[in-house]
């Protein structure tokens, strides 16, 4: 791979080359608003087609993708995205329509985002959905906004203005609640990898405006105490949210809103099978109780008689983006969902809990596991023995890159050491997990024999191992000469 | 050698007193737990500190980690290398790689913190 052509495509511009010749126009010419927006001063790269074509088939051999090896890279849900989302996604009636074109030219679009709305509220039990939010960020973002509107309408918006979070969370959930103006108080794990009951009973208290809990949880396990939970939430008068990130092992097993979760987001990009990390744009809608749905962000897609549009709900939060959210991502969901069907649907849950509880199975003689219970989608192990021997979690990540394997995700959650969190998910076979699994354990045998070869590693990649703190240190955020300060 | 000319607090700071100013850093074991420190973040000579309450905040290509000071005082010098070349932090945690010294308002919060000793034993069950 050292002869492929690095360099950027500004770097390849030669000046007064081009890849299009744009024809004569067959529309009277219109004078700009305001010429002085037109601006000679970019750089853009001047290229011919075929040199964009081959710049950016280089760059997806050097990417890593679902499509070409094993990805079981936890709480991101790297499932194989079926083609048929695509092709449903590359309609002319999808593709090629304006998200401001008039309801009634684009009544199939607003059809299938109103359906969406429908099936995500019947999976999850919250009946009350916008799919408007472009991330799961963006979704826990809107869900706490809406938690505010609601302490505010019963006079309480002052006084509530704390989210709790446990110590496991995403670093998405604090962030998010920051931005929404709360208060973060962390709630502690116990020593099974659940939420501390009794510090929660503590902690919750008239200045609780949200509790936010991942489910199942970012250590991969079902809180058993759930019900007791969203509980105590509500009787301090809090509404409990469900960072939905990991549904995929819920999915036709257990409704959020039946136990008793007010507020969700689900990443469409993980459990319906849209593609990310990379390889595409995300969805994260954000999904209510009835009683909570007029504060949902606009637009929402009504119907009535048959007949669909966009409406503002009565207290809206407002608006979260220019338009109506990642409109092709709602279609590759859609067709995921209508392609499972109600029995395929309940079949990916239980697959993956199969199959990730196989791998920790396989693996605890050579891997610590964080919390020896059966696991949910994913399992959390940890690299604590290795680090003994001077290995880390991330010299063994790098490692199973030489054996055409994507990195775990590591250092996450904070509260296990040397963490991999490894998702399998349901869409790979015996076969790809039990190659998995050899690997891992001619990993551990390695970290003891010759730990040397693990911090050295990626070995045979196209890039070798990154100098990650120089990077985060000194950043050089242009091309070419002029590197930034 | 964790040092025993100071004392330590189950955050994973340190504190050396000389006279009624402490100078306050992060242990080895924080340091390496955290792995590559890329940026630190530390509040202005001038301000004040709480015991146990977060004065700051450090980077590393893991994560972000709040920083909770292990006395209270007056911050009189800040250590300005170890926000300029964070890497101090992790090669001398100790002694170049130091945060802050403070001017304490108050002495008996010592008593709240480890001994060297007692700070091996906790870090050897956290390990
Ligand atoms: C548990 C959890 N919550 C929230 C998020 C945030 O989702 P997004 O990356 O779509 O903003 C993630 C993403 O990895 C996650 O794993």
């Amino acid at each position: 791979m050292s002869s492929v052509d690095r360099r950027l495509l500004m770097d390849r511009s030669v000046a007064g080359r081009r890849a299009v010749t744009v024809p004569e126009p067959d529309v009277p010419l219109t004078p700009l608003p305001d010429a002085s927006l037109l601006r000679d001063d970019l750089q853009l790269p001047e290229v011919t087609e075929g040199e964009v074509v081959r710049y950016f088939s280089l760059l997806s051999q050097l990417n890593f993708s679902i499509d070409t090896q094993y990805y079981p890279l936890g709480s991101c849900t790297m499932k194989y995205n079926p083609k048929l989302n695509d092709e449903m996604a590359s309609l002319p009636g999808f593709s090629e329509i304006h998200p401001l074109q008039r309801d009634h030219t684009v009544q199939g679009a607003l059809q299938i985002l109103h359906e969406l709305q429908d099936m995500l509220g019947e999976i999850t039990g919250l009946p009350s959905v916008s799919v408007d939010p472009l991330a799961g960020a963006q979704g826990e973002f809107a869900g706490l906004l809406i938690a505010r509107a609601f302490h505010e309408d019963r006079d309480e918006g002052e006084q509530r203005n704390v989210a709790l979070i446990p110590d496991s969370a995403h670093g998405t959930n604090p962030a998010s609640a920051a931005m929404a103006g709360l208060e973060v108080v962390t709630v502690p794990s116990d020593e099974h990898g659940n939420v501390s009951v009794e510090d929660l009973r503590n902690l919750a208290d008239k200045r609780t405006a949200v509790f936010m809990l991942t489910i199942p949880n970012t250590v991969g396990l079902f809180e058993p105490n759930i019900l007791e939970i969203t509980k105590i939430i509500h009787d301090a008068g809090g509404l409990v949210y469900a960072d939905g990130a990991n549904l995929n092992a819920l999915l036709g097993l257990a409704k959020l809103g039946y136990l008793g979760f007010d507020i969700a987001h689900s990443n469409l990009h993980k459990t319906f099978s849209t593609p990310h990390g990379g390889g595409g744009p995300g969805s994260g809608p954000v999904l209510v109780t009835d009683e909570l749905a007029k504060y949902l962000p606009t637009p929402v897609v009504g119907e009535v008689d048959g007949k669909f549009s966009l409406v503002s709900p009565e207290r809206t939060v407002g608006r979260l983006n220019g338009f109506q959210g990642s409109f092709g991502i709602v279609v590759r969901a859609y067709t995921y969902i209508r392609l499972m069907g109600l029995e395929g649907i309940k079949a990916i849950a239980r697959n993956a809990i199969i199959n990730a509880n196989y791998i920790q199975s396989q693996l605890k003689d050579d891997f610590d596991v964080a919390y020896d219970r059966y696991c949910m989608h994913e399992t959390v192990m940890s690299a604590r023995r290795q680090k003994a021997n001077g290995v880390s979690a991330l010299d063994v990540a790098k490692r199973l890159i030489d054996y055409g394997i994507h990195p775990p995700t590591m250092y996450f959650p904070l509260i296990v050491p040397e963490a991999l969190m490894i998702e399998p998910t349901e869409t790979e076979s015996k076969e790809t997990l039990d190659a998995f699994i050899a690997v891992m354990k001619t990993i551990a045998a390695e970290a003891q024999e010759s730990p040397e070869l693990l911090h050295s590693a990626p070995h045979h990649a196209a890039n070798t191992r990154l100098d990650e703190a120089t990077a985060a240190r000194k950043p050089i955020l242009r091309g070419s000469d002029e590197a930034a300060d | 050698m964790t040092p025993d000319d100071r004392k330590y607090s189950k955050e994973h700071e340190w504190a050396r007193v000389d006279g009624n100013v402490a100078t306050v850093g992060i242990t080895k074991f924080a340091a390496e737990s955290l792995g590559d420190v890329v940026f630190v973040d530390l509040p202005e000579v001038g301000s004040t500190i709480e015991q146990f309450n977060k004065f700051g905040e450090i980077e590393s290509v893991k994560a972000v980690s709040d920083l909770f000071s292990p006395v209270s005082g007056t911050i009189t010098e800040r250590n300005d290398s170890a926000i300029d070349d964070p890497e101090t932090v992790n090669k001398s945690p100790y002694d170049e790689g130091w945060l802050l010294k403070i001017e304490l308002s108050t002495l008996s919060g010592l008593d709240d913190l480890m001994s060297a000793g007692a700070y091996d034993q906790l870090t050897a069950e956290e390990g």
